[in-house]
């Protein structure tokens, strides 16, 4: 279908059913349970889930198939937030014109930044694409506030020209939208003691990300994919047949640069809003452990990386001691007390202990990331139909 | 003139913070060949070493004045240090005065101890795997340890004086015949640098001049062939590891009077300490005392009113500016081998 | 215009039972219209949830653990348990102990990480899946305009925590968002005649200044207020906000002609420059015959303590502290104290009271609807909270009320006894006008109920 082979046909409908479906399936405990507190079925966590599932599978194109470690990839998702809101500002709240100059600016930058750090590869070029980065970042904080609105984030302003719009609405600034529909909408299912909500801007999202991943497993599995890997396994001997390898690099690092713009992009039309902090090293550390944790290499792994660390962000840092009450309040006093003792580390403001004890636990136990893991699972269930099918399978599937 | 001399000062002090880090991070990485993101973490726990002491020193025991209050109107518990009561009061104050050169001595087993840990628990598994997986699991490391210590001494700063005999500065332009008042300088900052140029000879001596440093730098050249030779390299390189550990922490330690120790720290120097390590060259322990060097003379020159009025910003991004500047025009850095990190 | 669109609190919805199993698979569209009576994340049930959105991780994560201990100490005397703190000091005598309009104060906690991205995930996951109606903490300037910005469109309360800017209720302004804390020009209207008391008219000023926006006003309402004192600014120096070591700008200080350093840094950056500057013994100096002195705008309890012993002698601006002896602070350190064992800070202090004040607004207003608290507290005059006679003014949302000029202790008598108070200044004297020009720019705009 649509050129895909089975496989990648099969997988991005699984992918695309997913997505569809998020509503229900991230939200499978019922409001009122204690259990409601893991629920991550609301529009800004899901959204979330996709802007930086794009932005994970557009550095996944540059680091999965060439092996280049880009430490800076956050600098192209500011560069695209800021062109996104500076659109809204001064053209219009419909969000795609912000969509789209997000992408061009993220793209024009990328192709600077780019061009310039991959004269250099290994360790050399992750440094060059850090310096870059925090140059952007320290920027954009201090000199640059003219422009980037500093330590605040750029935001509307009632005042705001929006020559294709208005400038305030009854004295609010307008919402973003989608010729009209605005991403804000939100439509509400009630089932039982369970209530799903399907917004407008999560779909925008979900439309963008199908495209961006079947995009995305376009380049896989083209001859300029290969190219790409070849970079990866030996760029000497690429290099010693008479190829030069740097426009295939170069393009990759532009295409992945894009995409973590258009990450940005979406960014600000489900929230108009661009802060420094996105730019800055942590910020593209965390892109790079979202696609190792998933899985570099594999399709649809750095979504899940993203998923995976998002959700602890924001779901594991929302749960106090009172909540552990919550839970625990069937159990007798002192050994609730003693539970919550144990737990209380782990949670509200130790989420951070949390996700680096995961971080350890997976890279040593799973050197694949996440994927590995779900191949594993799948390794064991066929064990049983098959033994022989599944070691062949086995040496074949993690080489990516 | 005197300006210049000045920031030249500031820079050798900044400078030798960024090649003690520096050192530490190009023996692992030279030695082992693991990328250790945990590094910055270690410089921390060292610079907690000494608010343990201090606190250890100053444990209490309360005995209740019924003369003054506390704020809730209770009567006020009164804390007398357990070492004021044993060597008597002034000596006892002088031994918690003097906590900080104390912890020195206190932070090299727990250092040694805390490497060693890593090592063997840890780092041993990863010697084979991708650098990108080394990062993560030391990266993740790094945070469970600064959670740690975030858990147990909160995320403010806490202050950790240097003994008083340091407080105060040297008037080191009257010392050369310049006006008094135009070039001071704080002993603890000097006895910093003159600590650090210390601890970075030794190592290099050490390095140079044993049958062990040879070993070492010959595993670091060539870890295959000195297998070959029938040598045990590995338990060299546990224990430089260790050493690499206790560089850090000392460099923590005599760290904290300067800045009072917080649970990020680490964080904060990492990323520098990894750009001055690249600027030196991956592998080379002069390029990385160099470039620590070089990098804090200039980024205290880029502080000046004068160069920052010329150019708006240029403090905020000197470093990233002069690492890309070297990285182009010197592929491998300014001392770096060719081959290391590149495939 | 709406964030979201939904009638009720979800969570009060169901426990009332209202739709059960009965309304099964009934999808419910609502569009914006059908439903302008009400407002978003109206309480039905017999609770009203509270958003505490504080820093937990990152370098103010200290502050924002005594900012949630103060919101929870809040709730309880809100739904009647403890001593009642200051419900018993308060002039208004709206709050009965009994819940906000009969309904029980819950709460839910979000971490900011003191960065707009998370703090503005971490607000709309408490209004889009917990439904509170209220958001409330933080500690920078930076998230509390971001929070007030999304809490104005989403269509809730924002009821600033600790921000100092002049920004928050300046040209940032926003009708959903209050703010109890002082401000930046407050801290140098405050702090200029007691500095002209201690170290005379005729002195010359070097800023060292945090380069981001609250250091860019904090530099600017200091700046004017010292110069209209006779005060020369001899030079103004930013310094990146990720710096640790500030030798190399506290140096050139002493080659300059200047007898006074302004610090105009907070949290790590305020404890490290004022330290650097001590160690480089810069208090030990004397320039044109005077005494070189230090100044800190800006000073928290909290972070005095991680400067140690440097803070000594040192003048700054505190928005409250815990030795004042008014009732309502003797009252809030009471319970503070026997609840945490120890005296609370600044942060806590302005917290508590804004959830105090933003109950006492919807018991008057008879709602928990946005547009009816906003009313109620606006130009709301009120006593008995600790800033002795307060006005909330209706032109920006800021709150008029005594400002403490402080000055490090020489001999403190416990670990919490840093700083002394200088000054009581009154409250007309850093009252400005709404246009004043340090707070130019932006409106306040129409209040947003989200529905």
């Amino acid at each position: 279908m649509l050129g895909l082979n089975k496989k990648d046909t099969s997988l991005f409908l699984l992918v695309l059913v997913l997505v569809v479906l998020a509503p229900f399936l991230l939200n499978p405990f019922p409001e009122n349970s204690e259990l409601a507190q893991f629920n991550a079925g609301y529009p800004d966590l899901m959204q979330r889930f996709l802007i930086f599932g794009i932005f994970a599978i557009g550095f996944n194109i540059l680091f999965g198939l060439t092996g280049y470690l880009s430490f800076g990839h956050a600098a192209f998702l500011g560069v695209g937030s800021y062109a996104g809101v500076w659109m809204m500002k001064l053209l219009t709240m419909n969000v795609i014109p912000a969509i789209f100059m997000s992408v061009i600016f993220a793209g024009l930058f990328s192709l600077l930044v780019g061009y310039i750090s991959l004269r250099r590869s290994g360790i050399y070029f992750s440094i060059l694409t850090l310096a870059f980065a925090q140059m952007s970042f320290s920027l954009a904080y201090s000199v640059l506030t003219p422009i980037t609105n500093g330590e605040t984030g750029l935001q509307l302003a009632l005042d705001d020209p929006r020559i294709l719009g208005v400038s305030q609405e009854n004295g609010a600034i307008p919402a973003a939208n989608l010729f009209g529909l605005a991403m804000r909408e939100s439509y509400e299912l009630s089932l039982g003691g369970w209530l799903f909500t399907f917004n407008a801007g999560y779909y925008l999202c979900a439309v963008v990300m199908m495209i961006a991943f079947y995009v995305a497993v376009r380049i896989f599995r083209s001859p300029f994919g290969m190219m790409l890997r070849a970079v990866k396994s030996n760029q000497q001997r690429m290099n010693f047949t008479g190829l030069n390898s740097r426009p295939y690099t170069l393009a990759a690092f532009v295409i992945s640069g894009m995409y973590a713009g258009l990450a940005g992009g979406l960014m600000v039309a489900m929230d108009p809003l661009a802060g420094a902090e996105r730019m800055q090293w942590t910020a593209s550390g965390e892109v790079v452990l979202m696609t190792i944790l998933g899985g570099a290499g594999t399709l649809i792994g750095p979504v899940l990386g993203a998923g995976f660390i998002k959700y602890f962000e924001n779901i594991f840092s929302k749960i106090n001691d009172n909540v552990l009450y919550g839970w625990f309040s069937a159990l007798p006093e002192g050994v609730a007390d003693f539970l919550v003792f144990v737990i209380h580390p782990f949670i509200g403001k130790g989420w951070h202990l949390t996700l680096g004890i995961m971080f350890m636990l997976i890279v040593i136990f799973l050197p694949g990331g996440i994927m590995e893991g779900v191949e594993r699972i799948g390794r064991l269930f066929k064990r049983k139909s098959s033994d022989k099918d599944s070691s062949a399978r086995a040496s074949a599937a993690p080489a990516e | 003139m005197d300006a210049i001399l000045l920031q030249i000062l500031n820079g050798l002090d900044k400078g030798s913070a960024y090649a003690l880090i520096a050192l530490g991070l190009t023996l692992i990485f030279g030695t082992l060949g693991v990328v250790n993101f945990a590094h910055g973490a270690l410089f921390m726990i060292g610079a907690f070493c000494a608010v343990t002491l201090s606190r250890l020193l100053s444990l209490s025991f309360v005995t209740i004045d019924e003369t003054q209050t506390d704020f809730l109107g209770n009567p006020l518990k009164v804390e007398t240090p357990y070492v004021e009561a044993w060597f008597g009061p002034e000596t006892g104050a002088a031994i918690i005065d003097w906590s900080v050169p104390l912890a020195i001595l206190f932070s090299i087993p727990i250092m040694a101890l805390v490497g060693l840990f890593m090592e063997r628990g840890l780092i041993k598994y990863f010697y084979k795997r991708p650098h990108a997986d080394q990062i993560l699991v030391t990266f993740g490391l790094a945070i469970v340890l600064q959670e740690i210590i975030k858990y147990f001494f909160g995320a403010n700063p806490i202050p950790t004086p240097a003994p008083d005999a340091f407080a105060g500065s040297l008037d080191f332009g009257a010392m050369i015949g310049m006006d008094p008042n135009v070039i001071i300088y704080p002993y603890w900052r000097i006895v910093y640098f003159l600590f650090a140029a210390g601890i970075i000879g030794a190592v290099f001596a050490f390095l140079q001049f044993t049958t062990f440093g040879m070993v070492v730098r010959a595993g670091m050249a060539d870890r295959q062939t000195v297998g070959l030779l029938g040598i045990n390299i590995d338990k060299r390189f546990t224990f430089m590891f260790a050493l690499a550990a206790v560089v850090a922490g000392l460099a923590g330690v005599m760290y904290a009077p300067i800045n009072s120790p917080n649970y990020h720290m680490g964080m904060d120097f990492l990323v520098l300490s990894f750009v001055v390590v690249v600027v030196g060259g991956m592998g080379s322990l002069p390029g990385a005392v160099l470039a620590g060097f070089l990098l804090g003379i200039l980024e205290s020159f880029a502080s000046m009113a004068q160069v920052v009025a010329l150019l708006p910003g240029i403090n905020q991004i000197i470093i990233y500016l002069v690492a890309i500047v070297i990285l182009l025009t010197r592929p491998r850095g300014l001392m770096g081998r060719k081959g290391v990190m590149e495939s | 215009m709406s964030l979201i669109r939904k009638p009720f609190n979800r969570r009060s919805i169901l426990r009332a039972g209202a739709l059960g199993g009965t309304a099964l698979a009934m999808p419910t569209v609502f569009s914006s219209r059908a439903w302008s009576q009400g407002y978003l994340n109206e309480p039905t049930g017999s609770t009203v949830t509270l958003g505490f959105n504080v820093p937990q991780t990152g370098p103010y994560a200290d502050e924002g653990a005594d900012e949630l201990r103060a919101y929870q100490l809040a709730v309880k005397h809100l739904n009647g348990e403890g001593d009642g703190g200051m419900l018993s000091t308060f002039s208004s005598k709206a709050l009965k102990g009994n819940g906000i309009l009969g309904k029980k104060v819950e709460y839910v906690t979000g971490d900011t990480q003191t960065k707009s991205d998370a703090a503005r995930a971490s607000a709309k996951s408490m209004i889009e899946k917990d439904g509170a109606i209220m958001i409330t903490g933080g500690s920078s300037s930076g998230v509390a305009v971001a929070v007030q910005a999304l809490c104005q469109e989403a269509g809730v309360i924002f009821m600033a925590g600790l921000t100092h800017s002049n920004d928050t209720t300046g040209k940032d302004k926003k009708a959903n968002g209050f703010r109890h804390f002082f401000n930046s020009y407050m801290s140098g209207a405050a702090l200029a005649p007691v500095l002209k008391n201690a170290y005379g008219e005729d002195r010359k000023a070097y800023h060292l200044t945090a380069d981001y926006n609250w250091g860019y006003t904090t530099e600017q309402a200091v700046r004017e207020s010292t110069e209209a004192l006779g005060w020369e600014t001899v030079e103004t120096v930013k310094t990146p906000l990720a710096a640790t070591d500030f030798s190399a700008y506290i140096t050139p200080v002493l080659q300059s002609d200047a007898d006074v350093l302004v610090l105009n840094h907070y949290g790590g950056n305020m404890v490290n420059s004022l330290t650097n500057a001590v160690q480089f013994g810069l208090r030990d100096k004397q320039v044109n015959g005077k005494n070189f002195e230090i100044i800190v705008p800006l000073y928290s309890r909290l972070m005095a303590k991680g400067a140690g012993e440097n803070v000594k002698g040192i003048f700054g601006s505190t928005n409250w502290h815990w030795s004042l002896q008014d009732e309502g602070s003797k009252a809030f350190v009471k319970s503070f104290g026997q609840e945490y064992g120890f005296p609370p800070s600044q942060a806590a202090h302005t917290t508590y009271v804004q959830a105090l004040l933003y109950a006492d607004a919807c018991e008057r207003a008879g709602t928990f609807n946005p547009c009816g608290v906003v009313e109620a507290l606006e130009g709301f005059e009120f006593d008995g909270l600790g800033n002795g006679k307060t006005l909330y003014r209706a032109e920006d949302h800021q709150c008029f009320k005594d400002v403490l000029v402080v000055k490090g202790k020489e001999n403190p008598s416990s670990a919490f006894d840093l700083l002394e108070i200088v000054e009581v200044t009154p409250a007309a004297q850093v009252t400005y006008p709404p246009d004043h020009p340090q707070f130019a720019g932006g409106a306040l705009g129409t209040c947003n109920p989200g529905a």
